[in-house]
């Protein structure tokens, strides 16, 4: 359980652990995320994390969002609120990508699709160099 | 029991169902129980995949015990419910794609009937007034209209594409065959058969042009007369819209709903659920965790009516509220339900 003082470094610490879908590398190694891009507010329960896919008509946008959201959820208290957003002008369909991530009954459908959280898991499993 | 403008109110907590093993989506007030002596039930569904029947202790009680859970059936969420107008049926709407109809067989509740057709996840069902007809929508962004045949029997009258997008829910009128949907694509559309060719067809769309909503539109609701619907939306408003309900009852399918009232500023965050009660309260449940309740307020134009915020119950639940749900029977009961995996009963009465 975190405590509110750690929770932007360890916040961000464990976003480094997520692995790209498609590259061989974390998630903080090609500074799709970046620790200046978790906004976290404690006293209001609200985290906002805006992410930078690697290119601008990246197909995994939504992939990389829901590992984002699945892996503040299995991290943080259940009274936080999050918000997951593509870094503006950075994907072509950003509305439709920020759109999508942020309906929770859409993620909860895509959570309980198998192919997709195995797809999650695997972007989520640390590997250890 | 008329409310006075000055009248300050309070919404009391008088009973937490636990039980559900996941968020509880959604809530259905059985419309024959809760009076004359019956004690009410209400059903929920979750994503724990099943649906729990909720029955008063007594008429004179305020406590519900879980009379049943209906599982084994979905494997995957219940996403909705909803009773027959005679309350002898329950449908239950799910992510597997289809919906369930059930009935109390002695103590136990057994699925009679199973709808399938949509390609994916169902997300609403809903009755009509006189239990002729079931409409559910879907991911699929499709509507189907169903006919109620004796023997369990349920035909698909019709398949209404025209969203862009996902629907989230559908409403029959209150009073006539008119089917409402609202959905991910931002508008609301309303359905109605065509006398000339007995077709279901689109009669009207609600969208941004005409002031509209401008994200997903989560629900709607009706008052009790049917001139009256309230949606609500992640666009942080709610908004109130009016028919000629004269026309509308006349047969005149294109009796059109022109927007009356925005409601925005008073939530922050997404507005899963809006419910209109018979005697016109309109409460919301929103991802803030809190309950609000609004009633027409005295200090209109000539334009039309306007409505003011009566009572915000912060941290009503630990976590987003995806239903808020009067009891019918006006006995000032509202039953919530969360993301926590509970539902509460509340208590509306004035401070006195």
């Amino acid at each position: 359980m975190c405590s509110v003082s750690r929770t932007t470094a360890s916040g961000d610490k464990r976003e480094g652990d997520i692995k790209d879908p498609e590259h061989p590398y974390s998630l903080e190694e090609l500074k799709v995320i970046t620790e200046d891009a978790v906004e976290v507010d404690d006293k209001r329960n609200y985290v906002r994390v805006t992410f930078t896919p690697t290119v601008e008509h990246c197909s995994m946008a939504t992939v990389i969002g829901l590992c984002l959201r699945v892996k503040l959820m299995r991290s943080l208290p259940s009274r936080f609120k999050v918000d997951i957003k593509v870094a503006p002008g950075t994907h072509a369909t950003e509305d439709a990508v920020n759109k999508q991530l942020n309906d929770k009954e859409r993620v909860a459908a895509a959570l309980e699709n198998p192919n997709l959280v195995d797809m999650v898991d695997e972007c989520l499993t640390p590997s250890y160099e | 029991m008329p409310l006075l403008e000055e009248e300050a109110l309070k919404l009391s907590e008088v009973q937490r169902l636990e039980g559900h093993t996941d968020r509880v989506w959604g809530l259905a007030w059985n419309p024959a129980t809760g009076a004359d002596g019956v004690p009410a039930i209400l059903a929920s569904c979750s994503g724990d995949k099943t649906v729990r029947i909720w029955q008063q202790r007594s008429p004179s009680s305020i406590s519900f015990d879980c009379k049943a859970v209906l599982e084994d059936r979905h494997d995957r969420t219940v996403r909705s419910c909803a009773w027959s107008p005679s309350g002898k049926q329950l449908a239950t709407a799910s992510f597997d794609a289809t919906t369930a109809i059930w009935e109390e067989n002695g103590s136990d509740f057994e699925c009679v009937s199973t709808l399938e057709g949509h390609e994916n996840e169902v997300k609403s069902v809903s009755w009509n007034a006189s239990g002729s007809l079931l409409a559910t929508c879907s991911r699929d962004k499709c509507v189907w209209i169903w006919e109620v045949l004796p023997g369990n029997e349920f035909d698909c009258v019709s398949v209404l594409t025209g969203h862009t997008q996902d629907v989230k829910m559908v409403q029959w009128h209150p009073t006539v065959d008119v089917l409402f949907s609202c959905s991910y694509d931002n508008t609301i559309k309303v359905w109605a058969e065509d006398g000339d060719s007995d077709d279901w067809r689109c009669v009207q769309t609600l969208s941004e042009s005409n002031s509209g909503h401008t994200s997903t539109v989560w629900a709607l609701s009706f008052n009790v007369t049917g001139d009256n619907m309230v949606t609500c939306s992640d666009d942080l408003t709610i908004k109130v819209w009016g028919v000629d309900i004269i026309r509308l009852q006349s047969g005149d399918i294109n009796a059109s709903w022109c927007h009356l009232c925005t409601m925005s500023g008073y939530h922050d965050r997404t507005i899963f659920s809006v419910h209109w009660s018979r005697e016109g309260i309109i409460a919301t449940g929103a991802a803030d965790d809190a309950i609000r309740l609004f009633g027409e307020s005295e200090d209109h134009s000539a334009d039309g009516p306007s409505y003011k915020l009566l009572l915000k119950k912060e941290k009503a639940h630990a976590m987003d509220i995806n239903s808020v749900q009067w009891s019918p029977t006006g006995n000032m009961l509202l039953a919530s339900a969360s993301d926590d995996g509970t539902i509460k009963i509340w208590k509306l009465e004035s401070m006195q």
